[in-house]
């Protein structure tokens, strides 16, 4: 079995002669290379002959081989995105000349809008923004009424174009003083302040102990960008305080972290990243998602 | 023939008679154990891997569980624990059985080279839950552990090549070409793909040398030689001993195990560029992944001929031998996914196929089809040796452990196929206006269902290498396997 000068042999099978090796009882036929296989090999390395004299190739120290056909990717995905481009052309120039309010009249232009509206929210804004512009904590919703900054379509597309808080000198800024973490109010009176606004997101509770002190601090240091009853001021971005818009959470513990030590979101200027027809777009989209004035 | 023969031109030491405790069988059943005890740790993670894309709620809201973490620990589990230790096993077999020596280096060789592996495995687990990762894929262990597991790997091939030293047969057998190519090459990627400056003695975290697309492709050399040296080359060592010997007939072609052997080798290392297709990568670079991953295509399938080839004569023992049936298959796999990835290294078919779910088929119909069945075949067939049992416990339950397997295996790549296909034309889907009609959150949305269906192709995949596992368990404990004295001879022969 383990016999080093084991002598080949025919194998009864196939007919063929083995190479007369074994290794633990375990042998090799003489089988020429199957002549397909040995063809497709050939054929295949021919053909990457072909293919590397055609397409860049051969790099030498500071440049390569470009290829007979001069193939450049970088110049093929050009040349790809320029043809979109014109595709696109013709619609895009019409929505940059058309006043936004103007577009809603000319039914194929609004189409168009909508459909390049949708795509570009979809893959820039959905993220924090919800499917449907439900929003989520910490981003506001687009589809209601409770707008910061407002709804109308010359609202929509300043607060697309240049942020929230954004670096861009025409963001929209608006700024919430630490009122806990900066020691602007004592911790009771935070208590006390949170009490009272907690009544404008439970109107119909029995008012928590400290509501009645709360509601001079409340005049005193809230009022002014919140309004007297605490239905918001568009003009300086103060939001309104009433259920169901709130940003961080309306049980009384997020209330009260947001007036002792307030987290404020950013929105990105929109300007760097996609062109002005395509603003104009996704303002028109999002003004038709259910909440736009 | 025998000036083609590696090794013809080494001196050779007379044979000796050979009796099976000639031969250090303790490593090869303490690498076994630990290759069936983490396929099932490999195959448990990719399930729960699965349920999280299918519902991102199984991230359990915790760091320690979330799919960026435990990712990294199921590829490793799969690759480097179980088809590792998979591997340690057969080659430590091979070596011995076809050099007739026993394991260079002693028992403490050999059981430092377990016992750290081990060590390494469970250290890279941990760390990647913890958070500690290079960000190389497949190579995510920080330069401490890398630093460790190039002394284990320097040991294994130490007791390797010194048992090749030790033979006493003439030639060495094609088997161990393959486990050579493997272990030298493996050392090379390793050694290059990690050089990094450590940001301190004291801690886990480094910078590699490399930055942009020079990491980009010194990653893809890696990673691409990774698949084709360690789950490749290796696993073709592991066939080109178990198939015949489960066949019972001699390899088909000496004369292509050569050829093929040699031009694979030869090719593979070239392929890496085309994991990096329409990237920063350069024109001249994407073009020679792409030709020499096309001329890998007959390299590759030189194996897969004389794996099947090698069964004219003995395809009856197909009904018999139920173990056989998962290394033929096996073959069959192997032959699919080698025509698969050339294919999908054509740039035009990469432009839909990169960075979709596709991919991640063609990973697992190799993973799955190739490895894992060889390995279970080999597995099956090394077990009642190395216990010095009569049989299998159970030949019906190997039976269940296949067609499971196997329906598992289909339905995960068709899943992944139907949601990679889909994946890569929504992408490139644009309206009549010239805008794109989807976003990348409806194709995310649009491939649940497929999701779904992968996962239970993982689960049946993991169920029957838990019918495995009884079913090995009981051999070496089940009276009914025991070997009758008259047949001892033939076992130890086997």
């Amino acid at each position: 079995m383990s016999d080093q000068n084991a002598a080949s042999e025919k194998d009864s099978v196939t007919g063929r002669t083995t190479t007369g090796h074994e290794w633990d009882g375990l042998k090799e036929l003489n089988t020429p290379l199957p002549k397909w296989w040995f063809w497709t090999f050939v054929a295949t390395c021919v053909w990457g002959a072909g293919y590397a004299i055609a397409y860049p190739s051969v790099p030498w120290l500071t440049t390569y081989f470009p290829g007979v056909l001069g193939y450049s990717q970088r110049e093929a995905v050009t040349a790809d995105v320029r043809a979109l481009e014109a595709q696109r052309a013709g619609v895009m120039q019409k929505l940059k000349a058309v006043p936004l309010e103007e577009v809603r009249k000319d039914e194929a232009l609004y189409a168009v809008a909508m459909t390049a509206g949708r795509i570009a929210f979809a893959e820039n804004c959905r993220a924090c923004h919800g499917a449907g512009g439900e929003g989520r904590p910490g981003y506001p919703a687009l589809a209601g009424d409770a707008w910061i900054w407002g709804g109308k379509l010359a609202d929509i597309q300043h607060s697309i174009t240049y942020g929230i808080r954004s670096a861009h000198p025409e963001a929209r800024v608006s700024q919430m003083p630490r009122f806990g973490a900066d020691g602007l109010l004592k911790a009771e009176e935070i208590d006390q302040v949170t009490d009272y606004v907690m009544g404008f997101y439970k109107p119909d509770a029995p008012a928590l102990p400290g509501a009645a002190k709360g509601a001079t601090i409340y005049a005193e240091n809230c009022a002014a960008c919140h309004g007297d009853k605490g239905e918001g001021k568009r003009e300086v971005g103060g939001p309104a305080l009433r259920s169901g818009v709130h940003l961080y959470g309306d049980t009384r513990a997020a209330v009260r972290a947001q007036i002792a030590n307030p987290r404020l979101g950013v929105m990105p200027a929109w300007n760097t990243r996609l062109d002005e027809a395509t603003i104009r777009a996704v303002t028109l989209y999002v003004h038709g998602l259910g909440g736009g004035e | 023939m025998s000036d083609l023969a590696i090794g013809a031109a080494f001196p050779v030491a007379r044979p000796v008679a050979r009796a099976a405790e000639a031969y250090n069988m303790d490593v090869v059943k303490k690498f076994t154990i630990a290759a069936m005890f983490w396929a099932v740790v490999a195959l448990l993670l990719g399930v729960v891997l699965a349920l999280q894309l299918a519902w991102p709620v199984f991230n359990l809201g915790l760091e320690w569980t979330a799919f960026g973490r435990l990712r990294p620990v199921h590829t490793s589990a799969a690759i480097f624990a179980f088809g590792g230790s998979a591997l340690f096993a057969t080659s430590f077999y091979i070596v011995q059985r076809t050099c007739h020596a026993r394991l260079f280096g002693g028992e403490a060789l050999a059981n430092f080279i377990f016992w750290g592996y081990q060590f390494f495995i469970v250290m890279a687990a941990l760390s990647y839950v913890m958070g500690f990762s290079q960000g190389q894929e497949y190579a995510e262990p920080e330069w401490h552990l890398d630093i460790f597991l190039t002394i284990i790997w320097v040991s294994y091939g130490v007791a390797f090549i010194g048992t090749i030293f030790l033979r006493k047969e003439p030639h060495i057998y094609v088997a161990n070409w393959f486990f050579l190519a493997f272990i030298i090459t493996v050392a090379v990627l390793h050694l290059g793909n990690n050089v990094a400056l450590p940001a301190s003695f004291f801690e886990a975290k480094s910078y590699s040398v490399y930055s942009g697309v020079q990491n980009a492709m010194i990653q893809w050399w890696y990673g691409h030689n990774a698949v084709g040296f360690f789950l490749t080359a290796a696993f073709l060592g592991m066939m080109y001993y178990f198939i015949p010997k489960q066949a019972g007939r001699p390899v088909y072609s000496y004369r292509l195990s050569v050829v093929h052997f040699w031009s694979l080798i030869f090719m593979y290392i070239w392929a890496g560029p085309h994991h990096l297709h329409y990237t920063a990568l350069p024109d001249w670079a994407q073009t020679l992944g792409m030709v020499f991953s096309i001329i890998l295509w007959m390299p590759s399938w030189g194996g897969m001929i004389n794996g099947l080839m090698t069964l004219s004569g003995a395809w009856d023992k197909l009904r018999t031998d139920p173990g056989l049936r998962f290394s033929v298959t096996a073959v069959g796999f192997y032959g699919m996914s080698t025509f698969e990835g050339p294919m999908m290294s054509i740039k035009v078919v990469n432009g839909l196929a990169h960075y979709t779910d596709w991919v991640v088929g063609h990973v697992h119909s190799g993973a799955l089809g190739w490895v894992a069945f060889i390995s279970f075949g080999a597995i099956y067939y090394l077990v009642p040796v190395l216990w010095n049992r009569s049989r299998l416990y159970s030949a019906k339950l190997v039976a269940w452990h296949y067609w499971v397997a196997t329906l598992g295996i289909v339905l995960y790549i068709t899943s992944m196929w139907v949601a990679g296909i889909m994946q890569g034309l929504m992408w490139r889907a644009y309206d009549k206006f010239g805008f794109l009609q989807y976003s990348f959150a409806e194709s995310v949305n649009a491939m649940h269902p497929y999701y779904v269906i992968r996962m239970m192709g993982g689960v049946l995949f993991l169920a029957g290498a838990l019918m495995m596992v009884f079913n090995l368990i009981m051999t070496v404990r089940s009276a009914s396997t025991a070997v009758q004295p008259a047949r001892e001879t033939a076992a130890a022969g086997a």
